[in-house]
């Protein structure tokens, strides 16, 4: 195989098995990404698209709801979630041990 | 001093800093030809990216598309942002921790096989050049609407200025070159931006102005007006929009997942020292993106406000400066159908096809186009959509350094993202074909070389495609993206998130993803252009969103094939966890 910088180790058991440590830091990871990537959805295709004809019927401003989510406040929203997750992770790999 | 000259002078000051930076910021080694030697702090990269990521299309032309498009122009808003989450929460940090230097790169490794590597570069070549013909058209248009310089000087003056700093910097010099190009552009967009919705509103910021009311003393909202007048006028509510919900929810995925997919956007977070510092790099990028991609959905709606109010059954004879001066620029041309000597607009085409001028002029004084009619509709004027940034400032009245730094802006943007495409094309052939695939005994500095060359050559190709551009580019600017989603980002996804994914299933999925969005496209867009209504979609998907039908094959079919192969081998159990895992 190509894999010419990432040796693997072949004499050394320890790191070929995944850590109980390793694999709690994951499956919260996962935890974390599978709420963010739901607020993701429903910010973008719920509110923009899928949802937009019964937002349009509030408005904020000029801008009727549904429309504003579409063109403006899904993309607020990204930036938040963006935020938020690499604050959240940073504090999570502290926590176990396994920051960079 | 007279617009010309500022323009001269605006545009010649920015090459001149694009050039010294580039010469302050050599490449010494592949680290830094590739990746900047991965010590870019992440506030830098994530202006880098965006400017590597905003291109003459989001510059020039977006705001005019959503002028003409209203609420499905949003597919492109949440389209060309959303991806940036999905690139910090899902790709970028563990691409970084995996710590190559292309994106075959990764694929070749994770699924152990040069097949797949050789696959990844092929999709990456293709889609690099969709997309860079595109810059490179756009560097020539500039040049020759703002600068009296034939389009193809034009292409060849920026073939030039990118050859500089991308075949001498690499990846340090694109750095640090795309970080001015950001400030240039932001700056160029924003100034008429705030104008216009100051002219048109009252409030200065345009994010605000699009949800205020109109300055005229009619008490309507920005929105409202405009709903009202087009209505009026035939055309759909601005706000309601024309396409089916499926068709908008499809596009915007498939351009989320394709901007998550992007050879070039990927590699950028490969220049930041850590993993943590990728998912920041990430956040800012956005932030700077968005900066552009909210005033963008204001400026276009001031600018078709604008246009309908001064031309509107208004006399050709008082028609404003501004109008004539694009129509000698052949990007607005008037037939008076109903011979009433003023300009109507409607919904419909003014006549067949991009106007073909005459050199006499009509009864009124204006260019006469010699186009098949189009008279089943009402509408006497054709309007190129890139008008409505292009002209902001005319229309609103702006100084001749406000046009000049337009021009600057217009350039800034294509020639940041041509190139930090070019970079990607050339990384590909030095690194993923040269020295990982066919010659690994290359040494360090043949491999520099190479990627010297590659990049020589490659814009050579951008080049050619600018000055020729075959018809298909503006058709297939599609493909980038479709393909991007459908054949690299599951590859990428799979291998960080799923450890049983294995050779044979990547490859199955990349290949069915790639041909299926490769053939759909090509069939409603190349093939038979004829055929490409909604009623003959495969679920009423058009060709822009099929994309997500090729990502859920890809994914269907490599899960499937990997469920009835051998599992990969253990060390890519133990690289998958290490790439999972922060800390070195």
């Amino acid at each position: 195989m190509s894999d010419d910088n990432l040796d693997a180790p072949q004499g050394d058991p320890d790191r070929l098995a995944t850590s109980a440590n390793e694999t709690a830091y994951w499956s919260q990871n996962i935890r974390l990404l599978s709420i963010l990537m739901t607020i993701w959805f429903v910010v973008s295709f719920g509110a923009g698209i899928l949802f937009r004809d019964f937002l349009d019927q509030f408005s904020i401003g000029g801008y009727p709801l549904g429309f504003w989510f579409a063109q403006q406040g899904a993309i607020y929203c990204f930036i938040l979630l963006i935020v938020f997750y690499s604050v959240r992770m940073k504090r999570i790999e502290r926590q176990y041990d396994l920051d960079d | 001093m007279a617009t010309q000259t500022l323009i001269y002078l605006f545009v010649g000051l920015s090459f001149a800093l694009y050039i010294g930076i580039a010469i302050a910021s050599r490449a010494g080694t592949t680290k830094e030809f590739y990746v900047a030697g991965g010590g870019v702090n992440p506030i830098v990269n994530g202006m880098a990216t965006a400017a590597d990521w905003m291109s003459a299309a989001s510059f020039i032309s977006m705001a005019g598309i959503i002028a003409f498009s209203g609420y499905d122009g949003s597919v492109y808003l949440m389209g060309w942002t959303g991806g940036y989450v999905m690139l910090a929460l899902l790709l970028a940090p563990y691409l970084r921790k995996f710590g190559q230097y292309t994106v075959p790169d990764f694929i070749g490794t994770r699924y152990y096989s040069k097949a797949a590597r050789v696959v990844a570069v092929i999709c990456l070549i293709f889609i690099s050049f969709t997309y860079i013909a595109g810059q490179m058209r756009g560097v020539g248009i500039v040049f020759s609407r703002f600068l009296d310089v034939p389009i193809n000087l034009g292409v060849i003056i920026g073939m030039a200025i990118v050859f500089v700093y991308a075949v001498l910097g690499g990846m340090k010099g694109i750095t640090y070159t795309q970080v001015a190009q950001y400030c240039v552009l932001i700056f160029a967009y924003m100034v008429p931006a705030f104008f216009i919705s100051f002219l048109v509103t009252g409030n200065p910021v345009p994010q605000l102005g699009l949800g205020s009311t109109v300055n005229d003393g009619s008490g309507l909202y920005v929105l409202q007006k405009l709903d009202l007048v087009l209505q009026d006028m035939g055309f759909a509510a601005y706000t309601s929009g024309e396409k089916s919900m499926i068709d908008v929810f499809c596009i915007t995925l498939a351009l989320m997942v394709g901007t998550a997919g992007l050879p070039h956007v990927i590699v950028r977070f490969f220049t930041v020292p850590k993993a943590s510092d990728a998912r920041k790099s990430a956040g800012w990028a956005l932030v700077f993106i968005a900066l552009l991609y909210t005033t963008a959905p204001a400026v276009g709606a001031f600018a078709r406000l604008n246009f309908i109010d001064s031309v509107q059954d208004t006399d050709y004879a008082e028609a404003p400066a501004w109008f004539k001066n694009w129509e000698s620029n052949d990007l607005i041309a008037w037939r008076d159908k109903n011979g009433d000597g003023k300009m109507q607009l409607g919904k419909g085409d003014a006549f067949q096809g991009a106007p073909l001028f005459a050199e006499s002029t009509g009864t009124n004084g204006e260019r006469v186009v010699e186009n098949v009619a189009a008279d089943d509709n009402p509408n006497e004027v054709y309007v190129d959509r890139d008008i409505m940034v292009l002209a902001n400032p005319e229309i609103a009245n702006l100084p001749g350094w406000v046009i000049a730094l337009v021009a600057a802006g217009g350039l800034a943007a294509a020639l940041s993202t041509a190139a930090g495409l070019l970079l990607v094309i050339s990384s590909s052939i030095s690194h993923d074909l040269l020295k990982s695939t066919f010659r690994p005994q290359i040494t360090e500095k043949g491999e520099l070389l190479a990627a010297r060359l590659a990049a020589t050559a490659a814009i050579v190709v951008a080049g050619y495609l600018g000055i020729y551009p075959p018809g298909w580019v503006a058709q297939v600017v599609a493909f980038a993206f479709g393909l991007a989603a459908a054949s690299l980002f599951p590859a990428i996804f799979m291998g960080i998130f799923s450890k049983r994914m294995n050779r044979e299933g990547a490859i199955a999925g990349m290949v069915t993803g790639l041909s299926f969005t490769f053939l759909y496209i090509g069939w409603f867009k190349l093939w038979s252009p004829e055929s490409n209504v909604a009623a003959n979609w495969l679920f009423g998907i058009s060709p822009e969103g099929i994309a997500v039908i090729g990502m859920v094959l890809n994914f269907a079919v490599a899960i499937a094939v990997a469920k009835f192969t051998a599992a990969p081998p253990k060390e890519i159990s133990w690289l998958v966890d290490k790439i999972r895992i922060p800390r070195a």
